[in-house]
């Protein structure tokens, strides 16, 4: 059964996920107002700017109908402006947030863009060779809580967590044609017949 | 391994601003307005096009106190113009770290031949194209975003669609060729070949295409969305308008919302007035700043 999973379009490299979730067989719907989330098993907000993005979660509900569905149990994959859109805390900021991850995150950690990279990174659980990671302005996780599974830093710092049904990368998988990172997220989408309730 | 500023990267920050609006501002409250409204960017100028166009001389890079008080001021990138040409102005935006360097005819060309080797630079760079000859020219010397000139300080969208439907309708002609014919394509418009081949295989740039020059209104950006683009530039459209806060978030949403006509009704309500706009054939040729560059 194809997973039907929802791409944050309200700004940034929306495409980019929508593509690597169509080649491995998901259904795609690009989500643009609250009325877009009825019957999604799961969300990706992409990367963009996490103070653009903010702005339109803000508005008729949008973002609370969003950690409505986390709470009950949505799978949500947040990269780079995602992943600070869904840490409770923002350093040096008061911008929205969905506040889904019990994390503290640093916009813009490792510089302006002249100081952009990619790199390989080991990633826990991923067989095969390291992860290429593409990092735009991004940001990382500062401080996590206990109940938050650090699954990648680079140099020491956290660049991909997972907290339940929440996963977030600071950098770009969507980038790159190596998949793991999808496939991983498309994993957290519970069966169809193993669901109670609908949760998204 | 680690690599910084590789293709990736400068063509990966383009792809962040996609679906979003980049502003020109001029001063930090400026900026300031434009993030809160929801701007992916904003283009840090000492003028906006239209006072460039009224003010007549030599328009330069901005003073770097300008571009740095308005890095300072806002957390989106901040991006800055170079002249035509002008590697040392790109260098001196690189060494202040704006996060992208508008190489544009908006500003006096310091060179009439050549543009700047864009490869070189670690900080990427966007470009103005008429039609896909000039924007593969631009990709090919190292552009990592493209945009259409238009007519900038206008106000009038006219030449921003006509670039648009060019740069569309050639990619479109690209993809029915069959491969023999390419070469003589890339020969008539002075393109590179590889580039060529690309967009016949992909239907499309190979970097991120936004429309800049002359839009003024929620329905023009949503316009230029229609047409293909990837996202907007503003530049006078907003800050020589009545109500600047509330012209440029219509104009963010209408670029999110830009196939929703129910939506861009209720954002074309009430924004006061729009930019003063000019007639195209009123400007006289050598004023014309499309035809700045080759």
């Amino acid at each position: 059964m194809k997973e039907k999973i929802g791409v944050l379009a309200v700004q940034g490299a929306f495409r980019e996920h929508r593509q690597v979730l169509e080649k491995l067989g998901a259904e795609v719907v690009e989500v643009r107002s609250k009325n877009d989330l009825e019957g999604i098993e799961g969300l990706i907000i992409p990367g963009g700017e996490s103070t653009a993005i903010g702005k339109q979660l803000e508005m008729d509900g949008f973002g609370e109908r969003i950690v409505q569905m986390a709470q009950a149990g949505c799978p949500i994959f947040g990269t780079c402006a995602g992943m600070i859109l869904l840490s409770k805390r923002i350093e040096q900021s008061k911008q929205y947030s969905l506040g889904l991850l019990d994390t503290l995150v640093r916009r813009n950690a490792f510089g302006r863009q002249v100081a952009s990279f990619e790199a390989d990174l080991p990633v826990k659980g991923f067989q095969g060779k390291e992860l290429r990671a593409v990092f735009i302005r991004a940001p990382y996780v500062l401080e996590a809580d206990p109940q938050v599974e650090i699954l990648a830093k680079y140099e020491d710092k956290i660049v991909f967590v997972r907290q339940g049904n929440i996963l977030a990368t600071a950098f770009h998988p969507e980038l790159t044609e190596d998949t793991r990172v999808h496939e991983y997220f498309l994993k957290m989408v519970p069966d169809k017949a193993d669901r109670k309730e609908q949760s998204c | 391994m680690t690599e910084v500023a590789s293709w990736k990267v400068k063509t990966g920050l383009a792809e962040m601003l996609k679906g979003g609006v980049i502003m020109d501002v001029t001063t930090p409250e400026q900026a300031k307005i434009a993030e809160e409204a929801g701007a992916c960017a904003v283009m840090a100028l000492e003028r906006v096009p239209a006072d460039i166009r009224a003010a007549g001389g030599v328009a330069r890079m901005a003073d770097p106190t300008v571009i740095k008080r308005i890095m300072e001021a806002v957390t989106i990138p901040v991006m800055a113009k170079a002249r035509i040409g002008h590697f040392v102005e790109a260098q001196i935006l690189e060494a202040l770290g704006v996060d992208y360097i508008d190489e544009s005819e908006v500003l006096t060309p310091a060179d009439e031949l050549y543009h700047i080797d864009k490869h070189k630079f670690k900080v990427p760079f966007v470009c103005g194209a008429r039609n896909l000859g000039e924007a593969l020219r631009r990709i090919g010397e190292g552009a990592a975003m493209i945009r259409t000139k238009g007519e900038p300080g206008t106000g009038n969208v006219v030449e921003a669609v006509r670039h648009m439907r060019t740069v569309m309708s050639e990619i479109r002609r690209l993809t029915t060729m069959p491969k023999e014919e390419l070469m003589t394509a890339a020969k008539e418009m002075a393109a590179p070949y590889d580039l060529v081949q690309y967009v016949a295989e992909h239907g499309k740039l190979p970097v991120v295409n936004f429309a800049a020059g002359g839009i003024a209104t929620p329905a023009d950006a949503a316009l230029m969305m229609q047409l293909g683009c990837d996202g907007i530039f503003v530049g006078s459209g907003i800050f020589k308008s009545s109500n600047p806060a509330k012209r440029a978030r219509a104009i963010v949403l209408a670029t999110t919302h830009y196939n929703d006509p129910d939506m861009l009704a209720k954002l074309s309500e009430d924004l006061g007035e729009a930019m003063p706009g000019l007639e195209i054939s009123t400007i006289a040729p050598a004023e014309r700043m499309q035809d700045r560059g080759w």
